[in-house]
């Protein structure tokens, strides 16, 4: 078997809030591998986010390690973590994080912005990301001018551009009624089903139950690692 | 992302904040404006008084041999003006002799002048400046004859009662009938008209085409100047350098014939456009000297001004900025994007500042006689300081957007 995509040991985040020490991750360990669709799941409060942020590289541990790709990710600097939520990296957030006043289009275009694509270049691959998510007809809407399950489709579109090795979403469709839900989960179906190593954070089992591995977290700590028989 | 895409998307953000941008620029737009307005009047000023006054009124690499001068600027002390009094005047021997001595290759001819009316059938022109001159005096001045013809060599010598008349006197006594030929009477004397000189235009309000030429020796000699008298020999030379060394020879001649011992002043003057060129550049340059202070007083306070909007603007774009770090934006990334914002920002302004300043010196130069001329420097000078304080002020705001922790920009409401 390859090697993970992702791996995490003793990993450890802490907060200094003032006197007190908060420990949102209390030594985690994990191992994530190509193709894997893994759901987390835990009590609020239990560090589903800090651990989702500390994968994409918003976040830094306190101590531990981690390899994305058989990287260790510590040793990078500033630049090189850029690059590495720029390529491997698809973040899709609960409140979708578009830029207001920018058309899905651009919306979408973003992170090959920052990657160096030519304009035409950007404009061709955002316009198939968009049709892949079925917005063909809503490149030039603004966030306030799409519905909810639509400006998600954009933020996942937006995920996807770079090719990215792994899909981080959190709480995709925290925001989102069950019918729209559906339509997002439906879509991370289809990208597994091509391939996609995606992992999600969610509080809703009928969610969960989409993905073929499911992971708790409790106060810092895995709790329970269980994979699911495809139904 | 190339340069101009970035520019065009802070163009962008400008536009959708219009109020916010146009309060930020308000210093840049004033400073710039004052700089442009400054400059454009004191260049015009400059060329005028190179080419129109200087040039116009004592001519281009000429020099007047006069016992006074005739342009005084600046304080002139009593004492100095009584010496001036009981200076010898000019005379014809004195033209002549210069005139003949010059080794120079150079155009002389002498002058006279007075006030006068001037009468046509009836109509009568008031204040004419009336010119008893020779016959290379037209050539001396580069004045083009539009009709007609200068006068000769032989009338001025015969001193016949010819006049070679200004565009405006000419409309003023002929209207748009055909002055040559025509006789005008200028203090009961007749003259023919034999040429009409071209239109010169005026020197701050004073018309220079109210004249009449006629040759020195004809009757306005009565008038102009007691007998043998003439104001001014006038010399011409092709460049300064040969003026410079005419001038020497004149004086030469001058302080011989006037059998002056060397440790003796000169009792007569030789006049050039310097001195009043001299004035000109003591005022431009206290007038240049006060825009430094006024402009960076205005830029520095634009600058601040610039800096707190865009500190402002960093902390509301927080999420943006959250946003597109998470997308994988680097620190120059960001900072990029802030410096070109606020660079672009206060450029807008500064071109603003262009046009309404171009505007202004236009304006007042439609409103009074001051002339305006745009100064190729200013407005690259005004262009290259607003890009400037856009870069330094946008420092600070870019350094802390390009420093924001993703994670907390990113869950900011
Ligand atoms: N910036 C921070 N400063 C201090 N404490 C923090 C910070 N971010 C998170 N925490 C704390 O870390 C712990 C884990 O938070 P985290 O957001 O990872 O939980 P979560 O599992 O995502 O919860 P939820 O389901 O409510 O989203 C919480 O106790 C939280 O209060
Ligand atoms: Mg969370």
């Amino acid at each position: 078997m390859s090697a993970p995509v992702i791996k995490v040991r003793d990993l450890r985040r802490e907060y200094a809030m003032g006197a007190e020490t908060i420990r949102a991750l209390r030594g985690v360990d994990l191992d994530i591998m190509v193709n894997e669709y893994v759901a987390i799941m835990g009590p609020s409060g239990s560090g589903k986010s800090t651990l989702m942020n500390t994968i994409g590289c918003l976040d830094t541990p306190t101590s531990g390690e981690y390899w994305l790709n058989s990287q260790e990710v510590s040793t990078l600097g500033d630049d090189e973590l850029a690059r590495v939520r720029n390529r491997e990296i698809g973040f899709v957030f609960q409140t979708f994080n578009l830029l207001p006043r920018a058309t899905a289009l651009h919306n979408v275009e973003l992170p090959l912005i920052y990657s160096g694509e030519k304009k035409s270049e950007r404009k061709r691959r955002a316009e198939e990301a968009l049709e892949l998510v079925g917005l063909g007809d809503r490149m030039d809407h603004r966030p306030n001018e799409l519905s909810g399950g639509q400006r998600q489709r954009v933020a996942v579109a937006r995920a996807l551009i770079n090719k990215p090795s792994i899909i981080l979403a959190d709480e995709p469709t925290g925001n989102l009624d069950s019918r729209t839900s559906e339509d997002i989960i439906g879509l991370f179906a289809e990208l597994h089903d091509k391939g996609q190593t995606i992992i999600v954070v969610t509080h809703e089992p009928d969610i969960a139950a989409h993905a073929h591995r499911e992971i708790t977290l409790k106060d810092g700590t895995v709790f329970s690692d269980s994979l699911r028989q495809a139904a | 992302m190339p340069v101009f895409e970035a520019v065009r998307l802070a163009l962008q953000v400008i536009w959708n904040q219009k109020m916010k941008s146009a309060f930020s620029v308000v210093g840049v737009f004033i400073g710039v404006t004052f700089l442009i307005a400054v400059v454009t009047i004191v260049e015009g000023m400059n060329n005028y008084m190179e080419d129109t006054f200087a040039g116009a009124l004592l001519g281009v690499n000429t020099f007047g041999v006069r016992y006074r001068p005739s342009v005084n600027v600046g304080d002139t002390p009593r004492e100095v003006w009584r010496s001036w009094r009981r200076r010898p005047r000019i005379t014809f021997e004195d033209a002549e002799a210069v005139a003949a001595g010059l080794s120079v290759p150079v155009i002389t001819a002498v002058e006279s002048e007075s006030n006068a009316s001037v009468d046509y059938e009836g109509t009568t022109a008031n204040n004419v400046r009336i010119i008893g001159a020779s016959d290379s005096y037209f050539a001396l001045k580069g004045w083009n004859i539009q009709e007609g013809r200068p006068f000769t060599e032989q009338e001025a010598s015969f001193g016949t009662p010819v006049a070679v008349i200004g565009s405006e006197l000419a409309e003023v006594l002929f209207g748009n009938s055909d002055p040559l030929g025509r006789t005008v009477r200028i203090r009961n004397f007749p003259y023919r008209v034999v040429g009409v000189v071209e239109k010169q235009g005026n020197v701050f309000g004073f018309s220079l085409d109210n004249f009449a030429v006629a040759p020195a020796l004809s009757p306005v000699k009565r008038f102009v100047n007691p007998p043998r008298i003439v104001d001014a020999l006038l010399v011409k030379a092709e460049t300064d350098l040969l003026m410079r060394a005419a001038m020497a020879e004149a004086e030469a001649i001058m302080r011989r014939r006037r059998q002056l011992r060397p440790a003796t002043d000169n009792n007569f003057e030789l006049e050039t456009s310097d001195g009043v060129l001299d004035f000109w550049s003591k005022i431009s340059g206290v007038l240049l000297a006060a825009i430094p202070g006024l402009v960076s007083i205005s830029l520095v306070v634009g600058g601040i001004v610039i800096m707190n909007i865009m500190l402002m603007s960093v902390s509301e774009r927080t999420r943006e900025i959250g946003i597109r770090k998470s997308l994988g934006a680097r620190q120059r990334d960001i900072m990029r994007q802030f410096l070109v914002e606020s660079a672009t920002l206060s450029t807008v302004g500064a071109g603003l500042g262009i046009a309404t300043g171009l505007g202004m010196a236009k304006l007042v130069a439609e409103l009074s006689f001051l002339p305006a001329s745009v100064a190729g420097w200013s407005i690259g000078a005004a262009v290259v300081l607003g890009m400037g304080v856009g870069i330094t002020a946008g420092i600070l705001p870019a350094r802390k957007a390009s420093r924001l922790d993703p994670v907390e920009a990113i869950s900011q409401e």
